[in-house]
């Protein structure tokens, strides 16, 4: 048993019995979901453009030396920037269950990744429609609520829009830099 | 009078039943790392039903997996990854724990409860038990890889139970049945022009690890006048064995293996008992000071993995698979295999095996077509290399992983490449065979019974299907050709 319901459990009775609103007391005590999301995903889009731009597309768009291929450790190459976000994710699943978070897209390379539930539908049309905009939203998955929240996330690099309009399992071609070619959403348990 | 004639029949229950509950809990509670005592017997009576293929050897150290002896599905998940993880991570799994804790994936979780092994591998239940301890029905895959969502077009019509059934696919590991791999191989002839196995190069690989103690032991060849053995041995037979064994000629002198700690990485605290000179040192541990990984991977496998815990040494005695009556009692060991004073790769890689082992598959290698090519290079008629040994395909020569890095060397984990059967493929088969001819052989069990010695006579399509969808998306790219006016 993860000890966090008891602890959760714990911090409602407390502020029950201050007589305060459990969600206020939380609110209260710690960071708003949206400020943590927001913060987490300011991370996580920093490390995800700089691992684009000065590793993968610097070695094999511009200097040419190494390409980044979906078999990475067969073909001996760089990790693909999506694989990249993606192994990230899996680390933080085994070592934190206060957050998650994924890469998905209306146009994905592997179907896995496809919007699956309304939260990551809605999010991902929003986001595909305004950029700037991240979307906020609540949702109950396997019984338990997160407050989910999805970013943009665009095309930064060459390597961005030629991997995808040239791979085979890609569901669009037509990219361009700039254009918003999926979303990032993370879920905080509230 | 009843009364005190009942009484002292209610005192010896009494009695007896404290009796037969302190066995039990002193079975249950003491770790018996000695599992052939009568302590560790009683606990095979306490066991729900014989413990799987894979974890029969060590059932009866119940403390190899119930580590705690109140602890829940966390703690036997621990234990599961304790002795597995390394080979899950070696296999690329496709579908490790992490990528179901998710909460995207909790429709998943809610109809198999993938972030647990023992939801496919429950042990103790040899009624439901299939191949590799899979205690699922065999089309488990279609509970959350079903409709046209997850399936392309061209599977549609493909049996529930077909993925794995089919040689296709496999829940971990999957390194030869990737789309890019097939495609990449799908061209390959049966035979390879070029069927050679790498050579050895532990001479070179093993001093340039970080940990080979070479300040000790510096690679050079040595004579018996640098032996130094104690006094009391000189001109025992063992040395002049020594003298021309790839050891002497390593500059392996006799202290590396026989004192305590004397080839045991200078960074580590010094083991109990160091300095001391043994007649009969213990293996694998005296031989894991330089061949750590080969070690290890002993360990990890059915042939010492009862060392590995602390248990006595696997005995064929003791094995499921069929044995020789007169191998019954040997100890595995590295010595079982290998002589030490005199290092005979050969008989290593085949006389070793067939000495204990007796199943048909054995008994089939000698006449096989693998066999008439290791005899052919044991003649000197064939280049090095060009021998199929049973070591060739059970213990192949692999990259290793090293706590510095990796090197070359003889994985001596038997199972890494047995279990699932295309694991074979890549690190045995593709050497001398294509792919295609290799997972048709591999998915043919009376080719494997046979010891290969006949072409395969299943088909595996995962190749046709690769390219069949490769072409059409070739068509759906090629420019249209210009309408005739």
């Amino acid at each position: 048993m993860s000890t966090r319901p008891r602890t959760l459990a714990l911090s409602f009775a407390v502020a029950g019995a201050l007589g305060l609103p459990a969600t206020t007391g939380l609110a209260q005590g710690g960071i708003a979901p949206q400020v943590m999301a927001d913060a987490l995903h300011a991370v996580m889009a920093a490390d995800r453009t700089v691992y684009t731009r000065l590793i993968v597309n610097r070695l094999q768009n511009e200097e040419k030396l190494i390409k980044a291929t979906e078999h990475w450790k067969d073909d001996k190459s760089l990790v693909l920037p999506a694989q990249m976000f993606r192994y990230g994710a899996e680390e933080v699943a085994k070592t934190n269950k206060n957050f998650s978070y994924a890469l998905l897209s209306s146009w994905p390379v592997n179907k896995q990744n496809a919007p699956r539930t309304e939260a990551e539908k809605t999010g991902l049309a929003a986001i595909e429609k305004n950029a700037k905009q991240p979307y906020y939203t609540e949702e109950t998955l396997g019984g338990k609520k997160y407050f989910t929240a999805v970013y943009a996330d665009r095309a930064v690099a060459p390597a961005c829009v030629s991997c995808h309009n040239e791979h085979k399992d890609s569901p669009r071609k037509d990219f361009k830099i700039g254009d918003t070619m999926g979303g990032v959403v993370i879920r905080i348990p509230i | 009078m009843a009364a005190p004639h009942n009484a002292r029949w209610w005192a010896l229950w009494a009695a007896l039943t404290l009796v037969g509950l302190g066995v039990f809990a002193a079975a249950l509670a003491l770790p018996v790392r000695d599992d052939t005592t009568v302590l560790a017997q009683v606990r095979g009576w306490l066991q729900p039903g014989p413990a799987s293929h894979g974890h029969h050897q060590i059932a009866l150290a119940c403390d190899a997996c119930h580590t705690e002896p109140l602890g829940g599905g966390e703690v036997l998940q621990q234990a599961c990854m304790n002795c597995h993880s390394d080979a899950l991570k070696a296999a690329n799994d496709k579908h490790p724990a992490s990528k179901f804790e998710d909460p995207r994936n909790a429709f998943r979780l809610a109809r198999i409860d993938a972030l647990r092994c023992v939801s496919c591998h429950t042990e103790h239940r040899p009624e439901i038990t299939q191949a590799m301890g899979v205690t699922q029905p065999a089309d488990f895959c279609v509970h959350c890889h079903a409709g046209p969502e997850e399936m392309p077009p061209s599977h549609a019509e493909l049996p529930f139970d077909g993925c794995t059934a089919a040689g296709c696919h496999n829940y971990h590991d999957n390194r030869a049945l990737y789309e890019d791999f097939l495609l990449k191989h799908a061209d390959a002839p049966a035979l390879l022009v070029r069927r050679l196995l790498r050579e050895r190069s532990l001479g070179e690989d093993l001093p340039a690890s970080l940990h080979y103690p070479q300040d000790r032991f510096p690679f050079q060849p040595l004579d018996l006048a640098a032996a130094d053995a104690p006094p009391t041995l000189r001109g025992h037979a063992a040395a002049d064995e020594w003298l021309a064994s790839r050891h002497a000629q390593a500059g392996v002198n006799c202290s590396a293996c026989h004192v305590v700690g004397a080839a045991a990485p200078a960074d580590s605290p010094p083991p109990p008992g160091a300095g001391t000179w043994l007649d009969q040192p213990p293996t694998p541990a005296a031989c894991a000071g330089c061949h750590a990984e080969e070690a290890q991977g002993f360990g990890q496998g059915l042939h010492g993995m009862r060392s590995a815990i602390g248990l006595s040494p696997m005995q064929p005695s003791r094995a499921r698979l069929p044995m020789h009556a007169d191998a019954a009692h040997r100890r595995l060991d590295c010595n079982s295999c290998h002589t030490p004073h005199r290092p005979d790769l050969r008989r290593a890689a085949v006389e070793a095996c067939t000495g204990c082992h007796a199943d048909t598959h054995t008994q089939a290698y000698e006449g096989s077509p693998h066999h008439r090519l290791w005899q052919a290079e044991g003649a000197g008629q064939l280049p090095v290399g060009s021998g199929v040994s049973c070591a060739s395909c059970h213990m192949p020569r692999e990259q290793l992983q090293t706590s510095d890095g990796s090197r070359y060397g003889v994985q001596h984990n038997q199972s890494a490449s047995l279990r699932p059967i295309e694991a074979m493929a890549r690190p045995v088969c593709l050497n001398c065979h294509g792919l295609g001819y290799a997972l048709d052989a591999l998915a043919d069990p009376a080719l494997a019974a046979g010891n290969y010695g006949a072409p395969p006579a299943v088909h595996v399509p995962g190749i046709d299907m690769a390219r069949a969808k490769d072409e059409a998306y070739r068509r759906s790219q090629a420019p249209s050709s210009p309408k005739p006016p």
